[in-house]
């Protein structure tokens, strides 16, 4: 899905978890998840702390997003 | 002498349960379980399954590096002679984590290794070039074919007897040539083969490219305050009841669900169908795949546009890539109906 999303001219982030099954199926843009069944969460934090988490992901995404890449690329920080 | 097999599982088949074990740290059990007493079966006195080593699929993927070394660390200990993981059919997970365990007995400890995953698995592109993977049905359905298959490799791989091609020999390409004589020189069978394709009948190139699909990047948003942004997701996160009816497995259609006028996904509201992760923590809050509440919040910050009111969902487990991507192709052409600018796609 991504990559015929991408190719129809939009950019993509891809959050997930596994990186290299992202890398694998083509994904350009990637920030890595937080665990497989959540990837945009932990239900181990108190929820002020799980939701500022769930911010700062989509936050690196924007920045992944308005970032120019010329190849695969992982935002991992 | 009888040889010796380890031979590694994920928790389901080791038969310590599902989504709910898949947390679970490496162990090892002496002799063979679940598909491996089928393999025993197989092997019969040429070779006995002297071990089992199992491990959560969540385990493993989110600590690749130190599972993968506790895990080896456990078969070396047993000093086999063959390695033999799975089969893991097109699940992700365990193909990736089959893939690490043969890939690492191979190059550390020298022992041919081997394992079956459906061709379209993650983990054939993955590993394909430095272990053997012998091709798989898709599920667990193809269990007995897939043994009988991975047990033939696996006696030819004891007996050091691997000497065709790899189509001849029941496992997938690893893109490797071998030299030996043909009784026709290399003219003749190119020109034999050059007829064969003027007639339209079939014949075998001796020298197969790669096929790379890869989608350059797209340029990136200049504008992310005015931008529109989309949320896709294949963790199969619909409303409540599932009311297109999406597959817990295989999908074979996505739905798209009105974004508009909530501020959050409620677990009253919103409830997630993937069969292939635990749904506990989704199902509590499902903004934990599609993060609607902090986009809202960006939103109303003016971080960045508009959310698009339209999320689009499927599941993405032992889905067929083809499906995939006539499902990207779809979605996209909505998103550019609607003037969407760029995408957010979730994924467990």
């Amino acid at each position: 899905m991504v990559k015929e999303i991408e190719r129809a001219g939009f950019p993509v982030v891809h959050i997930a978890t596994i990186v290299p099954i992202s890398l694998t199926v083509g994904a350009n843009r990637i920030v890595p998840g937080v665990a497989i069944p959540h990837p945009l969460g932990n239900p181990d934090l108190p929820a002020e702390e799980e939701f500022a988490l769930r911010r700062s992901l989509i936050e690196r995404a924007f920045r992944a997003l308005t970032t120019d890449v010329e190849e695969q690329t992982v935002f991992d920080c | 002498m009888t040889k010796r097999v380890v031979h590694y599982v994920n928790q389901f088949f080791a038969g310590q349960g599902g989504e709910e074990s898949a947390h679970l740290e490496p162990v090892t059990v002496e002799g063979a379980l679940g598909p491996g007493l089928q393999l025993q079966a197989l092997l019969g006195d040429e070779a006995q399954v002297v071990a089992t080593v199992w491990c959560g699929d969540n385990h493993f993927a989110e600590n690749l590096e130190s599972t993968r070394r506790e895990v080896l660390r456990r078969i070396a200990s047993f000093e086999p002679d063959l390695v033999i993981a799975g089969p893991a059919f097109n699940a992700g997970r365990y193909g990736m984590a089959c893939g690490e365990v043969c890939r690492s007995v191979t190059e550390e400890l020298n022992v041919p290794a081997l394992t079956g995953l459906y061709p379209e698995n993650p983990g054939v592109e993955i590993y394909s070039r430095d272990i053997y993977i012998v091709p798989v049905a898709d599920s667990a359905r193809g269990m007995k074919v897939a043994l009988q298959a991975m047990g033939a490799l696996a006696a030819k791989l004891l007996n050091g007897e691997l000497q065709g091609t790899a189509e001849e020999e029941g496992y997938l390409s690893r893109g490797r040539r071998k030299n030996f004589f043909f009784a026709e020189n290399g003219a003749v069978r190119a020109v034999e083969m050059a007829l064969a394709k003027f007639h339209g009948q079939p014949f075998r190139t001796e020298f197969e490219m790669p096929v790379f699909d890869r989608v350059p990047p797209a340029p990136a948003l200049k504008d992310l305050k005015g931008a529109t942004i989309a949320l896709v997701n294949s963790g199969g996160v619909v409303p409540m009841g599932n009311p297109d009816r999406i597959e817990v497995s295989s999908a074979s259609h996505f739905g798209r669900y009105s974004l508009e006028s909530l501020e959050d996904l409620t677990a009253q509201a919103f409830e997630s169908v993937h069969g292939g992760y635990d749904r506990t923590y989704v199902n509590d809050d499902p903004d934990r795949v599609v993060p609607l509440d902090a986009l809202r919040a960006l939103e109303k910050e003016g971080v960045f546009g508009r959310l698009y009111e339209y999320y689009f969902s499927t599941v993405g487990t032992g889905t067929p890539v083809k499906n995939c991507s006539r499902f990207g192709t779809e979605i996209a052409e909505q998103l550019k109906a609607d003037g969407v600018d760029a995408v957010i796609l979730t994924s467990t």
